[in-house]
């Protein structure tokens, strides 16, 4: 007879519907995040088509225009800000704290409908004749000049920023409140100070950007003057409203892929982390430093120039604590036991491409050079290499980190290897001739663009082509190791921590007794063995 | 397709090269620290690969000496790199004084230009090779951004404001011209071409121009078809204040506030003469929001600056409140 756990007790819809479950959420969201990344995916597929030619010969520009903005407002909104804390951290933040759930499961679950109903707004914008303001929504244009739907698409940015706001409490409640006795915030695991700080910028931001698009909505039904010179307002005051929230927006996606990473890292090089304290508050760091450098988006927009400075120079401060964990990560590595399996593949990967992302983005910073790359491919290429080789890297390195404790069953391990280098390999055929492009001067969203461009452009269709085959791999094995895949023990890795001493699945209370913890996470060498090497 | 197939764009002005500088320093230090890392990576991956399913990792824990060293030295690289790229961005944002002044409109999908000696063009700008051209800029709708790659020179156009970029070119040809800042349906149809010609070639150009199109000219007549000059008087009897010798001067505002007479003040002034009224004045001006187009507040302005002693105007500023702007005033 099967053991009581998460997945078994209770069937019907209804019981996934109406769970209190942190665990049952988090698959609620894996199928609602992978269904949305399906559709961004296919828009991407669209745009890439598009470009094969210089002329805007598959789509109209209208409608190109509303695939590249349902490609970013899908991708950004519906994707990649939920992706890893709403599925890895909601499954996860409790078990490695030591907790039977998170500190509101009920809030928990009306994030989960937030999320739903945000999704089905947007959704319903894109049938009903789409939205073609890009997912910047830049004003005036987005107020005075497009003619689609953008009131309903800005709505549905609206409601489901409720849900991220309600996740990143629950988290910082929980952290707070509801650690096993002896977990001192000091053993916590560095997964946990990752989404610690990306429930901070979820908490403080995503109100400003809830505000401003009311205001876009206000503006473009009411005609009130807010942004529209037009009608008296300032439309230079949306940018900065727009990314105070949109620029930390970046950073809750890529902190949680960090605090994956440094998880794997330990447990597949079977020793604990290099300079905890450094990569715990550097964690912190880019959550604070993160809300102070949204002006290096206007430095074409006729900012005052000491407002540049400032800008740039936090800009570049920024990405200092984002180094420190570069190099905290491969000190790990060192002298440690090192395999090969899957989810160390997509964590090398990750900090390779995150390398590369996070430097080109000083680039961007520094500001006479930002003057000729803004809003050119190279921008459109930095932020793929930390979006997709960084946040979508770490995602799936999770998720192939904790499937077996999430399933209770093991995946293809040797497809698993292929599909990570397929991913690899095409990400960079995708995103790397981009910076080329854009320094060339091919500015971002356009439908038609002069031949001599065309080279580079057929190298990075091809490249989205391998990397939706890398995509697809997962997604198959994932689905064939739920009904036929091997039985995962509790500790698949050998890694260390609480999430693999309990069972996989686990059951629905977590710990049948609550954990007293006694050392930090991935100690691979105990007191005990210390004196024996001794 | 393989014919013509460049990995880097042409560099034609004078600023190109300092931003091309700051480009391939920057290169040099990302593949210094991409290679570094990945090297580093690989090679313990494969030195400490795991030899026993029993095996564990060494117990190290950290080092403050290393920590110090992997901060100190990129805060000190990005620090170089924040000093150098905010040096270029100040020469790229102060025009030189005397340098050709180009009004340039932007709207949905076009460029309209036009030169102070009255040529007119639309979706080409021809400018003179070795003279700084500065460009003041207004959107008649909704924000574009005119860039010229080969000059490595960018500024978005706002409506509601003027914005200023200026560059020297140095190379005769022909450079794209691109709206970089994505503004509707036919945004990528919103190109153009920058024609840089030899001093004598581009005067002979220019020689096609008529006095009486040049936006100075242009503005006297629009100042007397608005029957602006019934108020403002050259002389102090007017109901309006005296414009000549305005433009660039301090002026006293009811309630005592200060204000400069730039572009900006100008605009806002008819635009919304209610808005900063003239000490000694009454707000009696009718507002022009809607009854004159982006071009002819240009002209107007244009023709008001005229009025003032050459050489005792200032550059044109950026933003409409607070200087110093890019592009400030020298």
């Amino acid at each position: 007879m099967e053991t009581l756990n998460y997945l078994n007790d209770g069937h019907g819809l209804a019981s996934w519907l109406l769970t209190k479950d942190h665990k049952r959420i988090a698959i609620l969201y894996l199928i609602s995040i992978t269904g949305f990344f399906a559709i961004g995916g296919f828009f991407a597929m669209l745009v890439r088509l598009e470009l094969l030619t210089p002329a805007g010969d598959l789509l109209s520009a209208e409608t190109y225009n509303k695939v590249f903005t349902m490609h970013g407002v899908v991708m950004v909104f519906f994707f990649l800000i939920p992706s890893i804390p709403a599925v890895l951290g909601n499954f996860m933040v409790p078990i490695m704290i030591g907790a039977k759930d998170l500190a509101f499961p009920r809030i928990n679950l009306l994030s989960w409908y937030i999320y739903i109903l945000g999704g089905l707004f947007t959704l319903t914008a894109a049938l009903s004749g789409g939205v073609d303001t890009g997912w910047t929504f830049y004003t005036p244009y987005s107020t005075a000049a497009a003619n689609s739907h953008v009131i309903t698409a800005a709505l549905g940015i609206f409601i489901t920023g409720f849900s991220s706001i309600l996740t990143g409490l629950n988290f910082i409640v929980t952290i707070h409140r509801m650690r096993a006795p002896g977990m001192t915030w000091f053993r916590l695991p560095l997964f946990i100070w990752a989404h610690y700080a990306t429930s901070l910028i979820m908490i403080l931001g995503t109100p400003v950007v809830a505000i401003t698009i009311l205001m876009v909505a206000a503006e473009r039904a009411l005609h009130l003057g807010i942004f529209d010179p037009a009608l008296g307002g300032d439309p230079v005051l949306f940018q900065h409203l727009f990314w105070f929230y949109s620029h930390p927006a970046v950073y809750i996606m890529i902190l949680p892929a960090m605090g994956v990473v440094s998880e794997i890292i330990q447990a597949f090089s079977r020793k604990n982390i290099f300079g905890y304290s450094f990569i715990a508050f550097s964690s912190l760091a880019i959550a604070v430093i993160g809300f102070l450098v949204w002006g290096h988006h206007l430095f074409v927009a006729g900012q005052s120039v000491y407002a540049g400075m400032l800008f740039s120079i936090l800009s570049f401060v920024v990405a200092i604590p984002s180094a420190i964990k570069v190099f905290n990560w491969t000190a790990t590595i060192y002298k440690g036991s090192v395999s090969f399996d899957s989810p160390m593949l997509y964590a090398a990967g990750f900090i390779g491409l995150f390398t590369i992302g996070g430097l080109t983005g000083l680039f961007l910073a520094a500001m006479g050079l930002d003057i000729h790359v803004h809003d050119t491919y190279f921008v459109v290429a930095h932020f793929h290499y930390i979006m997709v080789g960084g946040a979508i890297m770490g995602y799936l390195g999770g998720l192939h980190y904790w499937w077996p404790k999430i399933t209770g069953r093991l995946y293809s391990e040797p497809w698993a290897r292929v599909a990570a280098v397929i991913v690899f390999i095409g990400f960079n055929l995708t995103f790397f001739p981009q910076f080329v492009a854009g320094y060339l001067g091919m500015p971002r969203r356009y439908h038609a663009y002069p031949p001599e461009f065309q080279v580079l452009n057929v190298l990075s269709s091809a490249g989205a082509s391998i990397l939706a085959v890398g995509y697809l791999i997962p997604f198959t094995y994932f689905a064939y190791s739920l009904f036929k895949g091997e039985k995962a023990d509790n500790d698949p890795w050998g890694a260390r921590g609480l999430e693999w001493e309990i069972p996989s699945p686990p059951p629905t209370e977590n710990f049948t007794v609550s954990p007293i913890v006694t050392e930090g996470t991935h100690q691979y060498v105990h007191p005990s063995q210390e004196a024996k090497l001794a | 397709m393989f014919k013509n197939f460049p990995l880097f764009p042409e560099a034609a002005s004078a600023q190109a090269g300092q931003v091309d500088a700051v480009f391939f320093f920057m290169v040099a230090v990302t593949a210094f620290f991409s290679v570094l890392i990945a090297a580093l990576v690989v090679f313990f991956a494969i030195k400490f690969k795991r030899k026993n399913e029993e095996e564990v990792g060494a117990d190290i824990h950290g080092s403050l000496a290393l920590e110090l060293l992997w901060t100190i030295i990129p805060f000190g690289i990005a620090m170089a790199m924040f000093v150098w790229g905010a040096k270029v961005f100040f020469d790229l944002s102060r025009p030189p004084v005397g340098a050709t002044e180009v009004y340039v409109v932007g709207k949905q999908w076009m460029w309209k230009a036009q030169h102070m000696g009255g040529m007119r063009e639309i979706n080409e700008l021809h400018v003179p090779v070795g003279k700084p051209v500065k460009l003041i800029m207004g959107s008649e709708d909704v924000i574009h951004s005119f860039y010229i790659p080969a000059f490595r020179v960018k500024a978005d156009v706002i409506p509601g404001r003027y914005n200023t970029m200026w560059f020297e070119p140095t190379k005769a040809g022909t450079y794209h011209l691109f709206c970089a800042e994505y503004c509707g349906t036919k945004h990528s149809g919103m190109i153009g071409s920058i024609v840089a010609m030899e001093p004598a070639d581009f005067e002979a150009w220019m020689s096609g121009g008529k006095a009486e199109d040049s936006p100075v000219a242009s503005g006297a007549k629009l100042f007397q078809d608005l029957v602006c000059v019934t108020c403002h008087l050259s002389n102090a009897q007017g109901r309006g204040p005296v414009l000549s010798n305005l433009f660039g001067h301090e002026v006293e505002l009811e309630g005592g506030a200060k204000v400069i007479a730039d572009e900006a003040y100008l605009r806002e002034s008819i635009l919304n003469p209610a808005a900063k009224v003239v000490k000694g004045f009454q707000p009696v001006m009718p507002t022009f929001q809607g009854l004159i187009t982006e071009e002819q507040l240009l002209q107007l302005i244009a023709y008001v600056r005229s009025l003032s002693q050459p050489g005792a105007a200032p550059a044109a500023s950026t933003n409409s409140s607070t200087p110093p702007a890019a592009g400030g005033r020298n």
